[in-house]
């Protein structure tokens, strides 16, 4: 047995056996190539240095290792960085292509060939070319790229035992001519071909690795790679019909804001109806309710109690209020499992139907306001599942600063699913008006929140350059195979951490603690928020489970602005205990504390206007409080806009002179 | 004139792209200087969608001011 070193993945690869890479484009259908090859043994390990996994398996006594959809190798981010050094370190490619989208994937492909490592293509989805009215001569490709070419249609299993044994017929393509002498001098240098071309490319990692500095070359090649990629194209496709399909219409009319906005709105209400009402109300109030704190916690607290009394200090840590037996295994799996699942599926359907990216586009003009742009839209949306999710989820964002914004407008104003739940429920008692409200100070807060986290952070934030795949019926199989693997992936991340949140909130329960910290919260409730002493029993609750928070209100009797006030508080109050530990995780322990005493700052900042105004003005409190603070914000993006130009204006005068 | 400027179902040629990291990246989404593109979509103080054949790409309203094209007739 022997070990892939130079990937510094631990993969067991047998003797004589060889390292078979899968690599394509995002989206193209991999996984269900990697699942045909592997079976069900498939090992998952975090690549080194990375927040990415990789997968790999065995076929026969071949190692197979999936990489991250790219468009191409370099070190442009971290999922090009690792499909790079895997690719580099292969035996055979096996490159999956979308036959749909040949222009965009060839790039890929004809930049794998110039590794010069062994390449075998698949060209997928071949029934959805024909649908479109695209003829491709596999023959003349196969013979232009240099390599075998396989048509699949994947998730019909088509083409699958035929691209087996055509692993063995893989071979190294058809080099761009151009590159090739420049190739040959290089490898006087360097030992691989592959890392030759990196270096040309200008690689900069690749380079320092041979203590070579990075080539100038890199856009020359490209565009030499793009003329041989497009001239393949013209000479392998016809074109049979070219009509807009309704397809085609419907992907337009979800990018013009006229029909754009009504489409999303219905997709997000549908959302809504599935999520927050099927999911959150039902499936939940099973699983949680019925299931694990009907049968499990008793069953676990009888077990325990056997060995040791329930109030002594393990007792409390282990089955306690919030007992990592009970208390985490009951959050975890019976009520954030379904709310994960349920996210997942229908953010994997919106991929796979390449609505995602349309979405992105359409949006992207308000998130640019806030210093995003339009991929911020996925945690945007997860953040109303689970904040903890959603602040993993920010790692595809382009930048740093992004992250930064994001994380903070996450941790502040975007309320979770679960404490949607109980939110939602005390407020449907206040009546429309004080609804609108709620949604109105919240949104606001994320505005102008935002608005100034923008001007304030130095730094540009990246602008959108996506791809729109074109749109199609989302495949079952992709949708539940992606659900199942990212739900199993949060699980694993997010378990221990919450068993860390538990016990650290036991631990001060037991040390009495948490009560001296609700005693020293009772001045700011009273006297600033209006509300009873008892209240900061809520907001402590609310550190720990957000969901606990709210649902600590629903114990005291509270006048409707009142209430309100509260649950605006507790709204934007610090996220649970899970996603503070995974802010830190993310952000370290120098920005983490600032964005968690921000959001206690804010939160009472906010809360308290909304009660003051409503005393100052007991007859006209609503409209008191929606008209303050809808003159705020305009004023602050207005004031804002102003500052930005005269800043452009004076770096313009600096530039001429 | 710059991409931001450009109108629906205009065909331009990119000219000049700054951003060297976009730039390579635009030659692997087949949009990098020199190639010619349709607008086929523009989005209200928002991205503009360019289409080379069946490819189509999403460039967001701050990119679009900074690259140059020149119309083709």
């Amino acid at each position: 047995m022997a070990h892939c070193h130079e990937l510094g993945l631990k993969i067991d690869i047998p003797e004589n056996g060889r390292k078979i890479v899968l690599a394509g484009n995002p989206n193209v259908g991999k996984s269900v190539f990697f699942n045909a090859l592997t079976g069900l043994y498939v090992d998952v390990s975090n690549y080194p240095g990375t927040t990415l996994e990789i997968s790999h398996g065995r076929y026969g006594k071949d190692a197979v290792i999936d990489t991250p959809g790219v468009y191409g190798i370099s070190s442009f981010n971290d999922e090009e960085r690792i499909a790079r050094d895997v690719i580099l370190a292969a035996d055979v490619v096996v490159n999956v292509v979308d036959a749909v989208h040949l222009e965009r994937d060839l790039f890929l492909t004809q930049q794998i060939i110039d590794t010069g490592v062994p390449v075998v293509m698949a060209l997928n989805m071949v029934d959805e070319a024909a649908r479109q009215g695209m003829e491709i001569d596999v023959k003349l490709l196969s013979e232009l790229l240099g390599i075998p070419v396989v048509p699949t249609i994947a998730v019909q299993k088509e083409g699958l035992e035929e691209l087996k044994k055509a692993i063995d017929r893989a071979k190294p393509g058809n080099i761009s001519p151009e590159l090739q002498s420049r190739l040959t001098r290089m490898a006087t240098r360097v030992a691989s071909q592959g890392e030759a071309l990196l270096i040309l490319e200008g690689d900069p990692v690749v380079a320092e690795r041979h203590g070579l500095k990075p080539g100038p070359h890199r856009e020359e090649i490209y565009l030499a790679r793009r003329e041989r990629v497009n001239y393949i194209v013209s000479k392998v496709i016809r074109e049979i019909s070219q009509g807009a399909t309704f397809s085609t219409r419907l992907g337009r009319w979800m990018l013009r804001p006229v029909t754009g906005v009504p489409i999303l709105a219905v997709t997000l209400y549908l959302m809504y109806k599935i999520i927050g009402v099927f999911v959150a109300g039902g499936v939940v109030g099973f699983t949680e309710e019925t299931l694990m704190q009907g049968y499990y916690e008793p069953a676990i607290r009888g077990l325990v109690t056997k060995f040791m009394a329930e109030d002594s200090t393990l007792g409390q840590i282990l089955i306690g209020e919030f007992g990592l037996l009970t208390m985490t295994v009951t959050y975890v799996l019976g009520l954030l499992l379904p709310l994960v699942v349920g996210f997942y599926l229908i953010l994997s359907t919106l991929e796979d139907s390449g609505y995602l990216p349309r979405i992105a586009a359409l949006v992207d003009r308000v998130l640019t306001a806030v210093g995003l742009n339009g991929r911020a839209v996925i945690p945007m949306i997860l953040g109303f599942g689970c904040v903890t999710l959603a602040t993993i989820v920010t790692r595809l964002l382009g930048s740093e600063r992004e992250r930064r914004i994001a994380i903070f407008l996450l941790a502040l104003a975007i309320p979770c699913s679960a404490q949607l739940g109980v939110i939602a429920g005390m407020l449907a008692g206040l009546g429309a008006p004080y609804i609108a409200l709620y949604v109105l100070v919240i949104f606001t807060v994320l505005v102008i929140v935002g608005t100034l986290l923008n001007y304030v952070l130095p730094g540009k934030s990246s602008d959108l350059l996506i791809d729109l795949p074109p749109l199609r019926l989302p495949r079952i199989n992709n949708v539940l195979k992606k659900t199942g693997t990212k739900s199993f992936q949060f699980l694993q991340e997010a378990t221990p951490i919450f068993a860390l949140g538990a016990l650290l909130i036991s631990t001060l329960q037991v040390t009495g603690i948490l009560e001296i910290l609700q005693n020293l919260l009772a001045p700011l409730t009273v006297g600033w928020l209006n509300l009873p002493k008892e209240s900061a029993t809520a907001f402590i609750m609310g550190i720990v489970r957000r969901d606990f928070g709210a649902a600590g209100l629903t114990e005291l009797s509270l006048d409707p602005m009142q209430t309100l006030v509260a649950l605006i508080t507790i709204t934007l109050f610090v996220p649970c205990i899970a996603a503070m530990l995974v802010l830190f995780k993310e952000r370290g322990k120098q920005e983490a504390p600032f964005i968690w005493i921000g959001s206690w700052i804010v939160a009472f900042l906010v809360g308290g206007t909304v009660a003051q105004l409503a005393k100052t003005y007991p007859n006209h409190a609503v409209t008191a409080v929606a008209l303050s603070f809808t003159v705020l914000t305009v004023l602050t993006v207005l004031v804002i806009k102003n500052l930005k130009t005269r800043l452009a204006l004076k770096a313009n005068m600096a530039k001429e002179g | 004139m710059k991409l931001s400027q450009v109108k629906k179902g205009q065909v331009v040629k990119i000219a000049r792209i700054p951003n060297e990291q976009v730039r390579s990246q635009a030659i692997r989404f087949g949009i990098g200087e020199g190639s010619i593109v349709i607008c086929e979509e523009i989005i209200p103080a928002g991205p503009v969608i360019l289409r080379k054949n069946r490819q189509e790409i999403a460039v967001g309203r701050g990119l679009a001011e900074e690259i140059t094209i020149q119309a083709v007739s």
